[in-house]
Parts: structure tokens; C-alpha cells; sequence
């Protein structure tokens, strides 16, 4: 005996889902971020050496692809965003799957242009 | 006849201390082409079942439960009707996925040769494939969901031109049979017990857009709030899986707008 | 309906409506500070570059305090939703949205000034 099935994987696998999970998931760890994103960048109060001081933390290479983790983040929250204003105040013209493929390939975009960028 | 050997088959297993295991799983009196098909069976706590379930061409789902509570088990608890896609009674989760089985051919579904038949999902099991629909239409209600005009038979015919945006964006939305398959593939219905759902607030749409109605304030409150329209989150999986290709997250992005605007600035029935 | 369930439906509604508005807010700036960012890290970033843009720069100060000011109200609402799907029964969790303004607000100011200034010293 064991409890009646409840939603699994397989009522989720369809686009919209994905990328409404994607938003949620990119958000929070997003909002994680801001405060850290902020405190470091106020040390600027304390002039550019102690600004320089923190930006060095960011030559090693785990905080390189923690950046660019954040790029992408930053990028399917965007586009994914933009997609939910245009549901909810755009001309309702379906679930905007056209603009699931964008917010995709735009944030792939995004990493490898910032990965080029900083070297 | 070879059917009996099968269904003796899975009873043997069952008895574990008894160790004759009569014949294998297909014999020569079987085609190779069965449907492995698990069936929940219970109500909130349960089983699912495997019945062998020869396999046609032209199948649906609903033809394959219909053959197991006649040929098979016959205290096998399921709902249908019309079973040519008009009344919504066969929705059940097929693969995982809520379907209308009446119109839901197996070889579309079919993973290999299995099928895993549960009933709908978010509404409480009554026996096995039936559930209790009750809480769908009560809340199809909590969201004033359904017409108060004031005119009578005496008083002239309303007119409604059916090209007016407000006929056009009700009638997107008036062809929902109640089938409830939107509610059993919604998250926010399954984590938050008393969340309207995708029909009753597509109902409550089409209704804020009948322009003979006279409830709308009342409406308006009924679907605001913690269980109201906000707390939609937008998965889409309501319009993703609607059999009648209706959009519930279009009627609801448009309650979303109204309410808020009724909370902030008044509508022209008034302010929340 | 009572007055309870009234005012929450109310607040449900302004939350949602604010969180809208400062999206469209966000989505212009977040667009700009991205191309802002990949002009800024091209060969490496250092503070006195950074500051060699910000200091003393008006535009750059009003844009992105509006940029801290939208976050304040967009994260913690967005924040708040979450944690009311997914915790209904833990009411003491309203703590947390709550501290994220805070952290936004203060250290993001913070930050817009200190670029600003370029430092006030200790």
C-alpha cells in the first residue's frame, strides 16, 4: 500500500514549465547575489584601493565562473521576465513559446559573451 | 483461456510461499503485442495493478480501461460518458500526464508497451479512476462563477454585439465543459488547498466580460486574495494541457490586470 | 466579505502591481547594465576604472540608485511568493523578504555613493 501519484516529472516536461522554473530558480539565486553584489561595490566608500582589494578576489577562477553563472541568471531573468509582462500585459497571443527559444539561446549568448570579455 | 494463465500468473506471485509458477509470461495462444497497463487501485492509499491488455490498432485509453473492468476485473471503479470527446467524464492521468482517454490513443502515449493509468490528480479518490469532483465546482462558485442578470422575460432582449472586444475575449473562453484535467495539472492547486484553480477563474473571466452580468464587484472580490487570481504563477501547464485548447492563463493575466486596477483605482463597478 | 480577507486581497493586489511596475523598471535597466558590463570588463576591471566612470557622474548615480530602489521593491516581493507556496504554515518566514530590503536598500545605496564619491574614507 502506498499513497495515490502525485504531479511528477512528467506533468512538467513541456516548455513553459521549464523556463517558468528557470525564472523562479534564476531570481532567487539572483536575489542571493544582489546583497553580496552590493556590499562589495560599497567598499568603494572607503576609496579605490579598498575597492581594488575586493575586485582582486574576483582573479580566481571559481568566482570567474560564479560571474559568469550570473551573467546567464541575469539573462534568463531578463528574458524570461519580459516574457511574463508580455502575458500578462501584452496582446495575449499564447504562452510566448517563440520567447522561450530567445531567452535560451540569448543567455547562451550572454555567458560565452562574457566569458570572451574577461578573458 | 491464455488470459486466466495470466492473471493466474501475477496471483501465484503474490502468494510467495507458493512456489508453482504455472506457465511464462507469453505463451503461443498470446500475440507479442500486449499493453503492460498499470491501473491505480484504492482511493488516497492504494496500488497500482498491471493487467496484460491485448494490444489494437485504433486504440484509446478509454478502450483500454473498459476492457479491463469487463474482461478483466470487474470491480474496477472508472467514469465516462459520451466517449467521443464532448463531455470531459474520462479524464484520468495517463504517463503521468492529464488526459481525456477517450480521446487519447495509446499508440501516441504508449511508453514500449506501457501504459500508468491514476486517476486525476489535486482532487480527492473516491475508488480508483473516479474522484470527487466537488471542490472543483464548489470553488467554480466561490469564484462567482456563474451569470446574474437583472433583466426578465418582460424587458427587451439584451444586445450584445458579438464582435465588441468584451463578447470576443468571453467567448475565447466559454467552451469549458468542466473536465477538470487544467486543475489536476496545476502546481498551485496541488500545494495550496484552497487556490480557485484554472476553470473556475477562466469562468470568472468570461463572466467579468458579460456585459449583462450584474455581480461584477462581488466577482472581482471573490477572486482576489491568497486564493485568487495573483497567486497564479504562470507555468502555463493549465493551457498547455486544456483538451479544448482553451487558455486559462489568458483569462487569468486578465483578472490579474482588472483586480489590481480594482485595488488601486476603481473599476467601473467600483473599487476592491 | 470581512474586513480581514478584504484588506489582505488589497495588499495581495498592490504587491503584485508593484512587482509588475518595477519589472518594467528592471528589464530597462537590467538591459543597460548589461551592456554597460560588457563594455566595463573588456581586458580586466579594476577600481580605478570603475570609478574613473562613476566618480562625480550624476547619470550614472540617479540610474542606478533607480536600479536599487526597483530591486528594493521587485526581490523581496518576488521573495515573499516563493516562500508562501513553498512554507504556507511558516508565517515567521515574512522575516526574510524583509531583511532582503534592508540588505538592498542600505548596501545598495552604500554602493551608489560610494562610486559616486569614490570613497569617504574610514
Amino acid at each position: 500500500m502506498s499513497s495515490r501519484p502525485t504531479l511528477d516529472h512528467r506533468a512538467k516536461s513541456h516548455l513553459s514549465y521549464f523556463i517558468y522554473m528557470a525564472h523562479r530558480v534564476s531570481g532567487l539565486l539572483l536575489a542571493c547575489f544582489l546583497p553580496i553584489h552590493f556590499f562589495l561595490l560599497s567598499q568603494s566608500l572607503f576609496g579605490a584601493d579598498e575597492l581594488d582589494h575586493y575586485l582582486k578576489l574576483t582573479d580566481f577562477w571559481a568566482v570567474k565562473v560564479g560571474e559568469w553563472g550570473l551573467v546567464t541568471l541575469l539573462t534568463i531573468h531578463l528574458v524570461g521576465g519580459v516574457r511574463l509582462l508580455m502575458i500578462e500585459f501584452g496582446t495575449w497571443r499564447g504562452l510566448r513559446k517563440g520567447w522561450i527559444q530567445v531567452a535560451i539561446i540569448v543567455s547562451i549568448i550572454s555567458g560565452l559573451l562574457f566569458l570572451a570579455l574577461a578573458g | 483461456m491464455g488470459l486466466i494463465i495470466v492473471k493466474n500468473y501475477f496471483i501465484s506471485i503474490k502468494n510467495l510461499f507458493d512456489l508453482t509458477f504455472t506457465i511464462p509470461r507469453y505463451n503461443s495462444t498470446m500475440s507479442e503485442t500486449n499493453l503492460k497497463v498499470k491501473v491505480w487501485r484504492g482511493a488516497e492509499q492504494g496500488e497500482f495493478v498491471e493487467y496484460l491488455v491485448p494490444r489494437n490498432s485504433n486504440q484509446t485509453v478509454l478502450d483500454v480501461v473498459t476492457y479491463i473492468q469487463r474482461k478483466l476485473d470487474p470491480t474496477l471503479s472508472y467514469r465516462f460518458a459520451c466517449r467521443v470527446g464532448m463531455c470531459g467524464s474520462c479524464a484520468m492521468t495517463v504517463n503521468g500526464v492529464a488526459r481525456w482517454t477517450c480521446r487519447t490513443h495509446v499508440a501516441k502515449i504508449v511508453e514500449g508497451d506501457a501504459l500508468e493509468i491514476a486517476p486525476l490528480n489535486n482532487l480527492p479518490v473516491i475508488k480508483d479512476l473516479a474522484t470527487d469532483m466537488r471542490e472543483f465546482f464548489n470553488k467554480w462558485k466561490g469564484a462567482v462563477g456563474f451569470f446574474k442578470g437583472e433583466q426578465t422575460r418582460h424587458d427587451d432582449f439584451a444586445i450584445v454585439k458579438p464582435d465588441s472586444e468584451e463578447r470576443q475575449l468571453a467567448n475565447a473562453g466559454i467552451e469549458c465543459i468542466g473536465c477538470a484535467v487544467c486543475y489536476a495539472s496545476c502546481d498551485v492547486v496541488a500545494s495550496r488547498s484552497n487556490y480557485l484553480g484554472p476553470a473556475a477563474l477562466n469562468r470568472a473571466w468570461t463572466l467579468t466580460n458579460d456585459v449583462r452580468d450584474t455581480q461584477q464587484l462581488d466577482r472581482l472580490r471573490a477572486v482576489a486574495g491568497d486564493a485568487g487570481c495573483h497567486t497564479c504563477h504562470t507555468h502555463g501547464s493549465c493551457t498547455e494541457r486544456c483538451p479544448k485548447q482553451l487558455e486559462p492563463t489568458a483569462g487569468i493575466s486578465g483578472l490579474k490586470k482588472l483586480v489590481a486596477r480594482a485595488a488601486v483605482r476603481g473599476t467601473k463597478w467600483g473599487k476592491l | 466579505m470581512s474586513t480581514a480577507i478584504h484588506s489582505s486581497a488589497v495588499l495581495q493586489a498592490k504587491l503584485w502591481y508593484a512587482q509588475r511596475i518595477s519589472a518594467m523598471v528592471l528589464g530597462l535597466c537590467v538591459a543597460i547594465h548589461l551592456f554597460i558590463m560588457f563594455y566595463a570588463i573588456r581586458g580586466g576591471l579594476t577600481a580605478g576604472e570603475i570609478l574613473g566612470r562613476t566618480q562625480g557622474n550624476w547619470l550614472f548615480a540617479i540610474f542606478y540608485e533607480v536600479f536599487v530602489l526597483a530591486c528594493l521593491v521587485h526581490a523581496p516581493i518576488g521573495l515573499a511568493n516563493i516562500l508562501r507556496e513553498n512554507f504556507p504554515r511558516s508565517s515567521g518566514l515574512i522575516v526574510l523578504p524583509w531583511a532582503l530590503a534592508a540588505l538592498i536598500l542600505v548596501l545598495g545605496t552604500a554602493a551608489v555613493i560610494g562610486v559616486f564619491t569614490g570613497g569617504v574614507g574610514r
